[in-house]
């Protein structure tokens, strides 16, 4: 197919075509990361900019392996150490970055729709690395990676989200790309935690860990976040944990070949227990591997060719 | 479009037959030898060298499929190809690589493939086995093994079909 994007703002505006094609380069960059020369000279000469104000050391960490595997150059700026602490906005910080010619920014930013600016008035690609609690594309694409990888195929498969659905951009980009492609996927949580009409998205609402979880294929916990005032919708993290958090139990009544996966960073003995996080079911580390490799697709088709 | 057969599906099992035979007299048997087969129709052609290479050696060779999208010089010229695997199961370090491809024109392929097994290892020898040798190098790269050389005019186009991709076996000439 011909790519002919310039941004990665959401998974909602792509085609299920589109996320395949991401996925099938992904693939190809995959084993690069095995080699003893980790690098190929694909991007030389390229400048790619992580622009984080929000913290992160996942997503960063991967967007710059990833650049640097295909020879890009890459800068890092955080809002801590950045003229942002100075009072400048958002859209002069990117405009004076932008003078500088870079090929592509990434950017992680507390305000929804917050890349969808940037890509309306800048010409270098933009990457949506988390916007509020919008959407994290990149996630919801290595993580469709990593059940593509696992179960061999991408659709009818069940397919349960369990914590903080209302705050989490994980959870909604997951539940565009999912429903999408045709699983059924349950959303769980306290009902402070569940938004109202999220059965409009096409998923199905259950309150009950244990019954959700029941013949699952694929297990989704979701952090308790709470930089974003997470705990302020629920009693205790002790009583969400009793409730929410995922035992050996649970693994147990799901499918024999369950996955469990989450996004990091864990809060281990909260959401999802030691032995769970660790078990042989857990994905967790396999998701953060395919991470690096579903980022250099996306910078190679992004920035890689002509315009 | 007007094309011009020149070699035909006995022809180009002939030359293979011979290019396969060079191989094995130049290296002096198989010995630590491995096939690379540039991707698309390179792949086939050394899988092919491989089979002749069985029946007179009795051994199968180490093989391997290169893509060489991501070190191409003109990358950012293109609109976004495909990149496809690179499948090379054995260590390049210290083995005689021949690699192979359908037809060498600029040398600019064949310099994108030697970088990408560079970065794979540290082969003994590269050694390039072509089916067809168009000329017009843009670049001081040889082939040691040619099955035909044929020089083309600037605005002809040498296209070779294999069985396995194009239904049929043969190397032609036509005018773009």
């Amino acid at each position: 197919m011909n790519w002919k994007r310039k941004d990665l703002l959401d998974i909602r505006d792509l085609s299920n075509e589109e996320i395949l094609f991401i996925l099938d380069t992904a693939e190809s960059f995959k084993d690069i990361s095995k080699r003893e020369i980790k690098k190929v000279p694909t991007l030389r000469g390229k400048t790619v900019i992580t622009l984080f104000y929000e913290s992160s050391t996942r997503t960063r960490t991967s967007f710059e392996i990833a650049a640097k595997r295909l020879s890009a150059d890459t800068i890092n700026i955080s809002s801590s150490t950045s003229s942002a602490t100075k009072g400048e906005s958002l859209k002069d910080t990117a405009r004076n970055l932008e003078s500088m010619r870079p090929d592509a920014i990434v950017i992680r930013h507390s305000m929804p729709g917050a890349p969808h600016m940037l890509a309306g008035i800048l010409d270098s690609s933009i990457i949506n690395g988390g916007d509020g609690s919008h959407e994290h594309p990149t996630q919801a694409l290595l993580d469709l990676y990593t059940i593509r990888e696992k179960k061999g195929r991408t659709d009818g498969l069940s397919i349960v989200i369990v914590g903080d659905i209302a705050h989490s951009r994980v959870a909604r980009s997951n539940i565009f790309s999912l429903k999408s492609f045709g699983n059924d996927v349950i959303c769980c949580g306290p009902p402070t935690m569940i938004p109202p009409y999220i059965e409009t998205l096409g998923v199905r609402v259950e309150y009950d860990l244990q019954k959700a979880v029941r013949k699952a294929d694929v297990i989704m916990m979701l952090r308790i976040q709470k930089e974003r005032g997470g705990t302020k919708y629920i009693p205790s993290t002790k009583e969400y944990s009793t409730l929410y958090g995922l035992t050996k139990k649970h693994v147990a009544m799901a499918a024999d070949d369950v996955i469990i996966m989450h996004p990091g960073p864990m809060n281990r003995g909260i959401e999802i227990m030691d032995d769970v996080a660790d078990g042989p079911s857990s994905v967790i580390l396999d998701q953060v591997e395919n991470g690096v490799a579903v980022r250099m697709a996306i910078l190679y088709l992004l920035i890689g060719g002509e315009a | 479009m007007k094309k011009k057969v020149i070699l035909d599906k006995k022809a180009v099992d002939r030359t293979i037959t011979r290019i396969t035979h060079e191989i094995l007299e130049k290296n002096e048997g198989s010995n630590g030898l491995g096939l690379i087969g540039i991707r698309t129709r390179g792949v086939y052609l050394a899988n092919r060298i491989q089979d002749k290479i069985k029946n007179v050696e009795g051994i199968s060779l180490p093989f391997g499929a290169l893509d060489i999208t991501l070190y191409r010089d003109d990358i950012s010229k293109l609109k976004w190809p495909e990149v496809k695997k690179t499948e090379i199961s054995f260590d390049v370090n210290n083995m005689t690589v021949i690699l192979v491809d359908d037809v060498l024109h600029t040398g600019r392929t064949i310099r994108a493939a030697i970088d990408a097994i560079m970065d794979l290892g540290r082969p003994k020898k590269i050694q390039l086995a072509v089916l067809v040798d168009r000329g017009e190098r843009e670049l001081p790269i040889h082939p040691d093994y040619a099955g035909i050389v044929c020089p083309v005019n600037e605005n002809e186009e040498v296209l070779v079909r294999m069985s396995e991709i194009d239904g049929k076996e043969e190397v032609v000439i036509v005018k773009t």
